[in-house]
């Protein structure tokens, strides 16, 4: 009793922890590679607005990168504190990805980040945006590694098992390239790049909303919709196969998400229902016939095997899987019709003019994160009772340590992350309420490094003020 | 000739070496955390966070090489550590989540700046007495039964590790202060100097404290050091430190820029080979030996040569943002 209730504490402590987390990174892995653009773009073309931009999101970068790295910084902890026998067993084959991933990534965002914020007149502008790459770069390795992580959890392949019942590794290309990785690492990013378009997308519908003259807000606008009208559809492809991998490998995960609990041939397209564990049925299902087979199996009589299929004690808990992802696909779907929207109006000659489609956009800004985490919410619990899927249950892979201890610490992480990342949202959003302005001062060559100012971030508000632009 | 190379002796060398630059690197920036109180607000204080903003971030991942190296190197010793020390490896994490956001919050919220200058400092106080708290509680041994940790949830809390941990606090704290001599002009780097002077003795004093202390601590220890010959080969230590501290208040009498903070580093470095002469062989102290937590060779192998390719790139592009971020910074300026 004592135990399960530490395991329970424990998983919620990593579930609301890595939740928070991986907020971050789903922000920041497109952000950076924006900013790459945006800076590209600038140094080819010499066009103010490019660099304008790129300040405005700049500041919000460093606020949001901060967080990424100190809620990060305890996850690389986690595993020992409250998940020390899936340390011990499974280090050998996961400590490995995980080094590379401190070594490759995060040196490179932490070592050139600095200069990124801090440096455009101390390097000058080439290195300068060598730097932005490089931290862009570094957000991509880092996704590389965390996510082959994750798959290998999910789909382990490559290894053999010791006396002491610890994972061994055989084959490193196995083990790194295990055969959900390459879906997984496709959706994910592909994730974040949308994520990152909605809220770029959101903040420049919101000024455009305000003042359709912004030209800063329009680059922001037109961008943020091309990605969105290439990506969504993309993403929809790139989760299609995901999905069908995720069949091959983890069918009792599919079964929760599709809500089947018969086997059975020409199953039908679920919409929406109310799954019910106890008596292991569907209520209220509104549903498509044989689309479900066809869409799992591309054959409209194809079996499909539903949760009945395995023992209880197999199966993950149906109702927030199926839930989750329903709420990741009715986004996605939302997404890929406003790319779609977005070209008509531009087709149009009307995307700047203020309408419907901006203020869709303005409430579609957080929309990316809410996929991110209903996705992620979708494949952590729907690989449950297992954390290495079909070997290691989660229950068998928690530390020895005390119920109140876990409760604790529990307690401590729920009230210090909703103060200091409510407060941080709450920067950004107030960051992101001021509009772009032109004329933040560029890098001036030529001229002697100078050390004046504060930082470039309270700078930047101080020019804004000047410019009379700032909120009130 | 890979079968000649003793796999886990040298990733335990490589991994200290990590802790090393993390204790250094993040020890001086803690360190202006620390001393930060003593400064005045606004422009003094503006200065000090300065110094420190655009590598802070760099330091720090040393630590989660540290965290992360050694759950994929010494898997087993990770999972002992991390339950054993559970609640002061919490509490560090909670203080460096308060220190790292205040880096940008504080500058986005003028009215609130006093807040965020007080989680700066609490978070680096909390993070760096909890780090000398685990190093207390290390050297002291851990309980370990059946591949797990078997003692109880205050194990770690003692006098000694009480006394690292207050000891650590003073150490980071002669860091940050040598590293605003060095990086700042008067009347900042007069203030830093008087600070200096005091940490700098305590720092000895409680070197001293805890060297003998943990001598004492277990026969082990004690043959490590005073017996014959071995006393012979570390006597070095004791000795250069005596220099460094030398160096250390000859640096400040003559208003040396760099010379306090190298000989505070030069303090470091010599308590940490100390400690290296004291635990050796054990990585887990008095229970798991390097060998027995070691991953097998085909991990060590395979993240060796990652580290062999990518360690000398990051020293040298960590080195290249130091170098763009180097020289004075003055009192209300900052980096750009």
């Amino acid at each position: 009793m004592e135990t399960a209730l530490a395991i329970d504490f424990a998983r919620i402590q990593f579930a609301f922890t890595v939740a928070f987390h991986i907020i971050f990174p789903a922000f920041t892995i497109g952000l950076a590679s924006y900013l790459a653009v945006l800076e590209g773009l600038w140094l080819w073309t010499g066009r103010q607005v490019y660099i304008d931009v790129y300040r405005y999101w700049l500041k919000i970068f460093a606020v949001s990168f901060a967080m990424g790295v100190v809620s990060g910084i305890v996850m690389s902890y986690q595993f020992g504190t409250n998940w020390s026998v899936f340390a011990d067993k499974v280090g050998p084959v996961l400590g490995a990805p995980m080094a590379y991933e401190v070594l490759s990534a995060f040196f490179l965002e932490a070592g050139f980040l600095g200069i990124m914020l801090f440096g455009m007149k101390r390097v000058g502008r080439t290195l300068h945006f060598a730097a932005t790459l490089m931290v862009a770069l570094g957000t991509f390795f880092s996704a590389f590694w965390i996510l082959s992580v994750n798959s290998w959890m999910q789909t382990p392949a490559g290894y053999s098992i010791n006396d002491a019942g610890q994972f061994i590794p055989v084959d490193w290309w196995q083990v790194i390239f295990n055969p959900s990785f390459p879906y997984r690492l496709a959706h994910m990013l592909l994730a974040a790049y949308l994520t990152t378009a909605f809220v770029v997308g959101g903040v420049a519908a919101f000024h455009l909303l305000r003042d359709r003259t912004n030209e800063a807000a329009r680059l922001m606008f037109s961008m943020a919709m091309w990605m969105a009208a290439l990506v969504a559809p993309l993403q929809i492809g790139a989760g299609d196969l995901h999905g069908l991998n995720t069949l091959e490998h983890q069918p009792t995960k599919v079964a929760a998400m599709e809500g089947h609990y018969e086997s059975r041939r020409g199953a039908p397209l679920i919409l929406f229902g109310v799954p019910d564990d106890e008596a292991e049925v569907l209520r209220y299902a509104l549903e498509i016939p044989y689309l479900g087979s066809f869409i799992l199996t591309h054959d409209w009589l194809g079996e499909v095997r539903g949760l009945k299929a395995w023992p209880r004690d197999e199966r993950p808990p149906v109702a927030i899987v199926f839930y989750a992802f329903r709420v990741m696909v009715g986004i996605g779907l939302i997404m890929a019709a406003i790319g779609a929207w977005s070209l008509w109006s531009r087709y149009r000659g009307r995307l700047f003019e203020p309408g419907a489609l901006h203020r869709s956009m303005v409430w579609m800004t957080p929309a990316g994160f809410v996929a991110v985490l209903a996705g992620w919410i979708t494949t952590e619990v729907g690989r449950q009772p297992y954390t290495i899927y079909g070997l290691l249950r989660t229950a068998d892979a928690a530390s020895p340590v005390a119920a109140p201890a876990v409760a604790a610490s529990l307690t401590a992480f729920v009230i210090v992350y909703c103060l200091l990342f409510g407060i941080g949202t709450y920067y950004l959003v107030v960051l992101m309420r001021q509009p772009p302005h032109p004329g933040e001062p560029g890098p001036e060559e030529g001229k002697p490094i100078r050390t004046a100012g504060i930082t470039p971030i309270a700078a930047a508000d101080r020019q804004a003020e000047r410019n009379g632009s700032a909120t009130p | 000739m890979i079968d000649a190379l003793d796999l886990p002796l040298v990733w335990a060398l490589l991994l200290a070496l990590a802790v090393l630059a993390y204790v250094i690197l993040d020890g001086f920036d803690l360190g202006v955390g620390i001393v930060y109180p003593t400064l005045a607000p606004g422009r003094e204080r503006d200065t000090a966070m300065n110094t420190v903003a655009p590598v802070w971030d760099g330091n720090e991942t040393w630590l989660v090489l540290g965290g992360g190296g050694l759950f994929a190197v010494f898997p087993l010793a990770y999972a002992i550590i991390m339950p054993a020390l559970y609640m002061p490896i919490i509490l560090m994490l909670l203080g460096l989540i308060f220190r790292g956001v205040s880096f940008e919050f504080r500058w986005r919220d003028p009215r609130h700046q006093w807040f965020w200058d007080g989680a700066f400092a609490a978070g680096s106080f909390v993070a760096a007495f909890m780090q000398g708290i685990t190093l207390g509680a290390l050297v002291q041994g851990i309980e370990v039964a059946n591949r797990q940790y078997a003692g109880g949830w205050w194990d770690w809390l003692t006098p000694f590790s009480l006394t690292t941990g207050a000891a650590l606090i003073i150490g980071y704290g002669l860091l940050g202060a040598t590293w605003l001599v060095l990086k700042t002009e008067d009347p900042i780097k007069a203030h830093a100097e008087r600070l200096a002077r005091i940490a700098g003795m305590a720092t000895l004093a409680l070197i001293a404290v805890i060297s003998l202390w943990t001598v004492f601590l277990d026969p082990v220890f004690m043959a490590r050091w005073f017996a014959y010959p071995a006393i012979l080969y570390v006597l070095p230590v004791p000795l250069f430190t005596a220099l460094a501290a030398w160096s250390l208040f000859t640096g400040l009498a003559r208003r040396c820029d760099a010379q306090p903070f190298l000989s505070a580093l030069a303090l470091f470095v010599l308590s940490f080979i100390g400690l290296g002469i004291s635990l050796y062989p054990y990585i887990v102290p008095h229970s798991v030996t390097i060998w027995s937590a070691a991953a097998p060779d085909t991990s060590l192998l395979f993240m060796l040569v990652g580290a062999v390719i990518l360690l000398p790139l990051i020293l040298a592009y960590s080195a290249y943002s130091y170098w763009v971020f180097r020289g004075k910074i003055r009192e209300g300026e900052g980096y750009h």
